[in-house]
């Protein structure tokens, strides 16, 4: 082998990044900033306010005459263009990107209209009426599975989509002759890692070829390619898809801009010309995707010494409103790995996939990982502690020992390189455990919090295509035929001058492919790194590409950085042939280094590497004999260890396994019950490094992501299902105040199974973080149940009783009790009008008054003489919408008070509320009083208490204000004065 | 009061990286959206449009905003710069641009020309900042990918080689 290493190697050096240059000075090309066509249209969607309602109707005659819509279309429209998506599993249920007779999930789509511009199109939304008939939701999986749960797909006929038993060696003979069971019950929350970039995508249609052509900053994996296609009704090569040279991250996320390629593509077609959709924030976090939440059971059947000979697992699997492709494959993702780092010969695992009125669920960084080591080092921390053993001799004992690699687990997967105990003991020294535990045993002598917690756990990479058939019976399987493999694809070529192209299909989104390839390729041509030029925008109509291409599953260091070798040592290889004919040597004497090609004997008998390069261009019949050309080499490789699950349901889910070894020190501030990470230390083995900076990058990311998990990041819902983390500033992303810098060691095991030894390195401490600061945080309170996030209100509530609700002052309006899910709201104030009250009065009963003054109405109707039907739009933070309340007058004492109650229900949400108005004679005129008590559910509630609260105050008192000025006997104004009592109880309790 | 209506159109006149800028803006149109897409100056991005996340900041008459919590007919006789006025030069980066390339401040870059418009201003501002003040001045910045780290140590390097220059300079 021409193995070139050495000092002049550019891989394994952290070279400045090609990529920078654009990107700082602000010439990235990102979905948003690519030309369009001039005739370019834009879409906004219409999304459901309800988690789970029955549509109907739908009138969108108003949206459609609205000057510069060009189409308005409904789920049932789009569904007959088009196919339902491809389930992931055999159940009897549709999956449809735009809701038909039933909406699901807060934020599903419903209509969606096409407009001259985003700002056209929102207003056309406005004049759309959906008429929905609530159902009941199902939000806690555990309450999905329930015999009267309401249930979401009727063809279904139960909540409970796939459930499968799996049994490796002996489990129930392993529990039989423990010593000790252990068990743990934990819920694992819905959280993402939400790019700063939205999704986006540009479609046309092309009704003389029946074929589609759509950019989005879609991420793979390509196996989607083919459900687009057949959702689309058109053959894979009349669906071309495209990425933007530049994405503003992923993080698995964007793989879920799929169902939307199929809705922006078909409005393409109706609306006959391009048309654009770049998502907004508060769709984003809303109706995106999620990771999945978990309900999990995990027992260990353990000897005394702490040795862990069996486990069972119950998992509880949430994949939210549909079953969309590939899930679920959060579930199995992992199923080679269900013993994390530790040999454990014997496993049961019961595995139910849960459908609830939550957002649909699909990749994020960590990938079903952070699900399985939540439990699994949860239990060993406690294990260790009901055996009174030390935790980490517990961790140790069970470690897959250093000589028994590769190591088959009983689950299947093959542990490929390794020496998890050597690794551990030198983080253990080099990230100074020593130190830490002094320092705890100090500063909780002061009476302080401090804990220490610790994971041991692999990291998986480079996924088996055929892993997701694990949820099919071995019976299905056989039926099915089988699947398998992860196909990576490099193409290398060389111009007619001698500069060489990288292609690939990796689709990165910030990680840096492009300079890592670069390296990779020219240290085998041996060429500076300026030399090879990489491109990786993918086109399916013109690239090599397979269903594995794409970036997910840690691939592109172990497989498309590998194949991209295997593509230039092919070309090498020829031009070696070519040369040695030129320096009259033998090819295997030919050697490469900084752009020459030469006599590894003598070193002054080269030519240029241009010239070797050239002659396929220029002089092809000069080629020795058999010499093929090297003008381009496409390799693509699978490795052969990346088989079909065998009949006994074993799989190895993944090809490479890094090692981490985390440890980490948290203090809990005892009055805020706010954590620090006093030190973090993570120890990765990701095989042979290919890119220092790189890598630590990669953990610095993945690191600040799972902090996020840990202590801040949940994707909430009422149990109404309304959605209530709609914004960033209630989605709480770690700002740099809030994260820590972690002390990162390395560990070097190549891979024997990649071309370049290298492993993935991107995911794991989104795996190994999350459960490592909750395993201190428990050592710190002594708290086993704990739920991520754990935010500083969780964590005061585990440490301090809890408080009693104070007293509050008499109301004369009846309190509302906020229904599960939705956001109480009170307040009061008063205003000076200077008209009489009997004036008055009769301003509050007349609809034209009430038009003029309420703020935002278009209409009121008089219905009876008590009842009022009023519509309105208003806009709370980036939520504005249309809504129709509906008003009763009641408790009228003329012309002294009146009881004002009533519902309203918009696109947006729901509120239902009650106030009193008092009209008491003062010098000048009137004073107005009022007191309300309201409730506010769906996704207006999902802009977060302290915006809402807020915007109700100004509402309120612009009407009051506007009633002056209308009354306006020459005062120009009222003074609105909102009670002080009221601000006061806002402020402390903005949740109820 | 004159009361515009949300789809009236307005012309606006400020200057952008140094130039006129003169263009018709709906009233309800923001400013993020307006040197974007009206303009073609795709360096400064938008991520949440409701001034959290940072993506977007550029400097409005020397000082840092969110361009999308900003209505274009707001920059009305301002001075604008964006991301796309950093560089001296069409090869080279600023003292600030190259720390980034060099300490890895940045992976997928979307966040990046609105960190730099915030760090910009500080290093004119406030040339001898430390650590803690480069970590409060990035505390209005979201990020993703890096984990602050290299950002914060990028800065701190660039504040370095500008306190050096100016020194060299005297």
């Amino acid at each position: 082998m021409n193995e070139q290493t050495g000092p002049k190697s550019l891989v394994g050096q952290s070279v400045e990044r090609v990529e920078d240059a654009s990107l700082l000075k602000g010439r990235g090309r990102f979905i948003d900033d690519l030309p369009t066509r001039r005739d370019t249209a834009h879409t906004a969607f219409l999304r459901s306010p309800h988690a789970h309602a029955e549509i109907r109707a739908i009138d969108t005659d108003k949206a459609k005459a609205h000057p510069g819509v060009y189409a308005v279309l409904t789920g049932e429209e789009v569904a007959n263009l088009t196919n339902s998506l491809v389930v992931g599993v055999k159940a009897d249920v549709e999956c449809w990107p735009m809701a038909r007779d039933r909406v699901r999930y807060v934020g599903e789509p419903v209509v969606l209209v096409v407009a001259e511009s985003r700002y056209v199109a929102e207003d056309a939304l406005d004049l759309v009426e959906v008429t929905y008939e609530t159902l009941p939701p199902v939000i806690d999986p555990r309450a999905a599975l329930l015999d009267d749960a309401p249930v979401l797909h009727p063809s279904l006929g139960t909540n409970l989509i796939n459930e499968r038993a799996f049994r490796y060696g002996d489990p129930e003979a392993a529990f039989a002759a423990a010593a000790h069971r252990i068990a743990i019950t934990t819920a694992y929350p819905r959280n993402s890692c939400t790019p700063i970039e939205t999704y986006g995508v540009i479609a046309e249609y092309d009704p003389g070829e029946d074929a589609y052509d759509v950019t989005a900053n879609f991420q793979g994996p390509f196996s989607i390619h083919a459900v687009l296609s057949r959702a689309l009704k058109v053959p894979g090569n009349r669906m071309r898809l495209r990425t933007p040279p530049d994405s503003g991250g992923s993080f698995g996320v964007k793989q879920g801009v799929f169902p939307y390629v199929v809705l922006v593509a078909i409005a393409a077609r109706v609306a006959d010309r391009p048309v654009k959709w770049i998502e907004d924030r508060l769709e984003h976090l809303t109706a995106s995707v999620s990771a999945t939440n978990r309900m999990t059971t995990l027992e260990a059947a353990v000897e005394s010494d702490g040795r862990i000979t069996a486990l069972s697992w119950d998992q509880i699997e949430d994949c939210g409103a549909h079953l969309r492709a590939p899930e679920p494959a959060t579930l199995y993702r992992m199923h080679g790995n269900m013993t994390g780092a530790y040999a454990i010969d014997n496993v049961a695992i019961r595995n139910r996939v849960v459908l609830t009125n939550k957002t649909p669920t699909g990749l994020n960084r960590g990938f079903g990982g952070p699900q399985i080591y939540f439990p699994l080092e949860r239990l060993v921390h406690k294990i260790a502690d009901e055996l009174r053993l030390d935790r980490l001799d517990v961790i140790r004992k069970n470690l897959v020992p250093g000589n028994a690699f590769p190591y088959r687990t009983a689950t299947g997967a093959l542990l490929d390189s390794g020496d998890y105990e050597a690794a551990l003991d030198r983080a253990v020294t080099e990230g100074g455990l020593g130190e830490l535990i002094t320092r705890r045993d100090a500063v909780r002598a002061e009476g302080r919090l401090y804990g220490i917690g610790f994971t041991a756990a692999v990291e998986p990479s480079v996924s088996n295509m055929g892993y997701i058939t694990t949820v099919l019976t071995p019976e299905a399987r056989a039926k099915a035929g089988p699947k398998n493999g992860a196909q990576a694809v490099a193409t290398v070529g060389i111009d007619p001058l001698g500069s060489v192209t990288v292609k690939v299909a990796s689709v990165p989104q910030g990680q840096g492919h492009r300079t890592v390839l670069a390296q990779v390729v020219a240290d085998r041509l041996g060429l500076p790194l300026s030399a090879v030029r990489v491109n990786t925008e993918l086109d399916t109509n013109r690239d090599a590409w397979s269903i594995a291409s794409g970036n997910y599953a840690s691939r592109f260091a172990p497989a498309v950085a590998g194949t991209a070798k295997l593509a230039a040592d092919r070309l090498r290889g020829r031009l070696a042939t070519i040369a040695a004919v030129q320096l009259n040597v033998t090819a295997d004497q030919v050697e490469f280094a900084d752009g020459k090609v030469f006599d590894r004997g003598n070193p002054d008998n080269s030519v240029s590497f241009a010239r070797v390069a050239a002659a396929s261009h220029w002089a092809p019949g000069t080629l020795p004999e058999g010499t093929d050309q090297t003008i381009r080499e496409t390799v693509f490789w699978t490795p052969d260890e990346l088989a079909a699950p065998t009949p006994q349901d074993e799989i190895n889910s993944s090809l490479c396994h890094g090692f981490i070894f985390d440890f980490c020190g948290v203090e809990i501030d005892r009055d805020t019950g706010m954590v620090r990470i006093d030190r973090y230390v993570t120890m990765h083995d990701c095989g042979t490094i290919l890119h220092p900076g790189m890598v630590d990058g990669q953990v610095r990311g993945g690191f600040a992501q799972a902090l996020g998990a840990a202590l801040y990041e949940e994707y909430a819902y009422g149990a109404d299902g309304a959605f209530l983390t709609g914004t960033l500033a209630d989605y709480l992303i770690p700002t740099v105040m809030e994260t820590p810098e972690p002390v990162i060691l390395h560990f070097e095991s190549p891979s024997p199974f990649t071309p370049l030894g290298a492993k993935g390195v991107g995911e794991g401490n989104c795996m190994s973080t999350p459960v490592c600061i909750a395993n201190a945080i428990a050592d710190a309170t002594s708290v086993e149940d704990l739920t991520l996030p754990l935010s500083p209100s969780k964590i005061s509530a585990l440490i301090h009783a809890e408080e009693k609700p104070s007293a509050r002052p008499k109301r004369d309006v009846k309190p509302i009790k906020a229904r599960p899910g939705e956001r109480a709201l009170s307040g009061e104030g008063s205003a000076e009008v200077s008209a009489s009250r009997e004036e008055i009065w009769a301003m509050l009963l007349d609809p034209r008054t009430l038009e003029a003054i309420i703020p935002g109405a278009h209409k009121v109707e008089k219905i009876s003489d008590t009842q009022f039907r009023a519509d309105v739009t208003l806009g709370v933070g980036p939520v504005k919408g249309l809504y129709r309340a509906d008003i009763t007058l009641s408790d009228m004492v003329e012309p002294e008070a009146v009881t004002l109650s009533g519902g309203t229900e918009g696109a947006l949400g729901s509120g239902r509320g009650q106030g009193r108005i008092t009209l008491t004679k003062t010098e000048t005129g009137t004073r107005v009083s009022y007191r309300y008590e309201a409730g506010i559910g769906g996704k207006v509630a999902s802009v977060g208490g302290r915006l809402l609260d807020g915007a109700a105050r100004v509402v309120i008192g612009q009407f009051f204000q506007s009633l002056a000025r209308y009354a306006g006997r020459g005062q120009a104004a009222a003074t609105v004065s909102p009670g002080i009592l009221t601000r006061l109880r806002s402020l402390l309790g903005r949740r109820a | 009061m004159s009361r515009l209506k949300a789809h009236q159109k307005k012309t606006v006149t400020f200057r952008l990286n140094g130039l006129p800028v003169r263009a018709d803006a709906e009233s309800r149109t923001l400013l993020s959206d307006f040197i974007r897409h009206e303009i073609g100056m795709t360096g400064t991005h938008v991520g949440c449009e409701h001034g959290v996340c940072g993506a977007c900041t550029i400097q409005v008459d020397g000082a840092p905003a969110r361009a999308c919590l900003m209505l274009a007919v707001q920059a009305e006789g301002t001075d604008i710069r964006t991301v796309e006025a950093l560089s001296p030069g069409d090869d080279r980066l600023s003292a600030l641009q190259a720390a980034f390339k060099r300490h890895h401040g940045l992976q997928c870059g979307f966040c990046t020309p609105g960190i730099l418009m915030s760090l910009d201003a500080l290093i004119g501002a406030r040339p001898d900042a430390g650590r803690e003040e480069v970590r409060d001045h990035l505390s209005g910045h979201l990020c993703r990918c890096t984990g602050y780290a290299t950002i914060v140590e990028a800065a701190l390097s660039a504040l370095d080689d500008i306190r050096r220059e100016d020194n060299d300079n005297v």
